[in-house]
């Protein structure tokens, strides 16, 4: 190990896939003069806890670029470019409803994006089952996106980390920030546990704990954390390649490559119970209540076996799209969090939209002008 | 989790004779993956767990988890307490989706 620096020009703060697909993009262009700080270790938070949806469809029409740029330019040549194979599968996404209540719901998802320009349509239970003939009779009708898939994270974000350090970066884990400082106006301090680093730029992607961070330099976006679940199956034969969500919101999940059935959701509960953010075992009734969901869809799944079950925490942002964004009142700091539990399938697009903005000001490629810190007002 | 400093790698990676050892059976893992995966930046248990699949499997690390975590810091030159373990997961043994689904029927029957 060479001799230790502590400073830098980009200080990343946070090691999930926001961290390494930045972090990448930055060594692709020549900038590895970066260090990524991370408490724990890579793909600590969300990044590894995720159930891999790469998704175009029911999303919000303001990061709706980049979910597009990213199925459209990056994943399909991802596995070539990083040199490992991340597992992405391109074969739709089938969002279903039960009632007539449901359908409404897909209706206007399906009308926002087809706006936009994204292919998406409403079909059929039967379309839907010839697209995934596991489904049971009661499903009525779903949205379909052909160019929906899923991938998976835990590759994903491991190989732009592996990459990144290939191409030069440092990555210390191990170390907490407690907080940023300003020197002359700009943000140039980052205090840790490990005492302090110091850089031209920080990129604050540290998931739900990045909100206590900002405020360290008066920054405040309305962020809070927000439990999520996943349970994973025995690996079992081939049944289907879509990814499946659904109206009502019970579940949402696929089956991997490996041959385990990947379903996450949550109880409805989690925003008014007491929390500790720091536990990561599961609660007792969220596990069955994504099993029931799965059960009223795929009554074909009976018989097969959960071996694993894991919560995270999605760092829920008030009007559910992140901000990605330098901050003009602490110039020399970039936030990116907010994702709202469905930043994994952007990443890759996330991470070169922030590396043209600690590069060259702005991010040109992709439109992320939507997404700005001081998009919140109060209501009154 | 202790503090490490990751960095690529400056020397070529020294395969060992003993590299085709089977450290996961469920996942068919060998010790030469491990050390490789090593070599080439994985620094904590479950990062080379999430990388490898070893310990996923249907033991859930229950067999290999210790094997494998004394490979990577021996390898790293750390102790295996610095590097975390995989963290052991409800259920304990594989149970089905219906037993899970059943969870408040079982109960009251009870
Ligand atoms: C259960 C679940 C299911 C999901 N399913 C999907 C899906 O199907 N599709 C999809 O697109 N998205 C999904 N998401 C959302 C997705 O996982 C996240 O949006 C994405 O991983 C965000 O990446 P990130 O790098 O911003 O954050 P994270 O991966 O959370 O990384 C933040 C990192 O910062 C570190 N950190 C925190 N505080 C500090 C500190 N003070 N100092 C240093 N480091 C710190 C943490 O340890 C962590 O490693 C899901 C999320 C969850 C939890």
């Amino acid at each position: 190990m060479s001799i230790e620096t502590k400073s830098a020009s980009v200080i990343i703060v946070g090691g999930g896939i926001v961290a390494c697909a930045t972090a990448y993009n930055l060594a692709k262009r020549g900038m590895n003069d970066v260090i990524v700080l991370e408490k724990a270790e890579i793909g600590n938070g969300g990044s590894c806890r995720n159930a891999g949806g790469v998704r175009q469809s029911a999303r919000d029409v303001r990061e709706l670029p980049l979910a597009m740029y990213a199925v459209g330019k990056i994943w399909p040549t991802l596995s070539d470019e990083l040199g490992c194979d991340v597992e992405y599968v391109q074969k739709g996404n089938l969002r279903l409803g039960l009632t007539e209540a449901h359908r409404k719901t897909l209706e206007a998802h399906v009308a926002k994006s087809t706006r936009v320009g994204l292919e998406v349509e409403m079909i059929e239970g039967d379309d839907a089952r010839a697209i995934c003939p596991a489904m049971s009779e009661e499903v009525l009708c779903a949205s379909w996106c052909p160019t929906d898939g899923h991938a998976n994270p835990l590759k994903t974000t491991l190989a732009f980390y592996q990459r990144a350090l290939q191409m030069g970066v440092t990555f210390v884990t191990g170390v907490t920030v407690t907080g940023l400082r300003k020197v002359r106006g700009r943000v140039r301090y980052v205090d840790t546990d490990d005492g302090t680093y110091e850089a031209d730029q920080v990129l604050l992607c540290a998931g739900y704990e990045s909100q206590g961070i900002a405020e360290t330099v008066g920054v405040e976006i309305p962020v809070v954390p927000r439990r999520n679940e996943v349970l994973v199956t025995e690996m079992c034969p081939h049944l289907f390649d879509v990814m499946i969500g659904v109206a009502g919101g019970e579940f949402y999940g696929g089956q991997t490559e490996h041959g385990s059935f990947v379903m996450g959701g949550n109880n409805g509960l989690e925003a008014f119970c007491s929390e500790h953010h720091d536990r990561f075992s599961t609660d007792s009734i969220t596990a069955p209540s994504i099993a029931r969901g799965i059960l009223k869809y795929f009554p074909a799944l009976e018989g097969v076996k959960i071996i694993r079950t894991w919560a995270g925490y999605y760092d829920a942002c008030a009007d559910v799209v992140p901000v990605i964004d330098a901050i003009p009142e602490a110039p020399g700091l970039v936030c990116a969090f907010g994702f709202s539990g469905h930043g994994f399938g952007i990443a890759p697009a996330t991470g070169l939209a922030l590396s043209e903005i600690l590069l060259d000001g702005a991010s040109h490629t992709i439109d992320v002008s939507a997404l700005t810190y001081d998009r919140f007002a109060a209501k009154g | 989790m202790a503090k490490i400093i990751r960095r690529a790698p400056e020397t070529a990676f020294v395969p060992q004779p003993d590299d085709d050892l089977i450290i996961c059976r469920c996942e068919e893992v060998t010790k030469g993956d491990i050390r490789r995966v090593v070599h080439a930046g994985l620094s904590t248990t479950n990062e080379v767990k999430r990388w490898l699949r070893c310990g996923m499997g249907l033991c859930q690390g229950q067999t290999c988890q210790r094997n494998f975590q004394g490979i990577i810091a021996r390898e790293l030159g750390v102790s295996p307490a610095d590097i975390g373990r995989i963290t052991g997961r409800s259920p304990v043994r594989p149970a089905t989706i219906t037993t899970f689904a059943h969870e408040v029927t079982e109960q009251k029957e009870a």
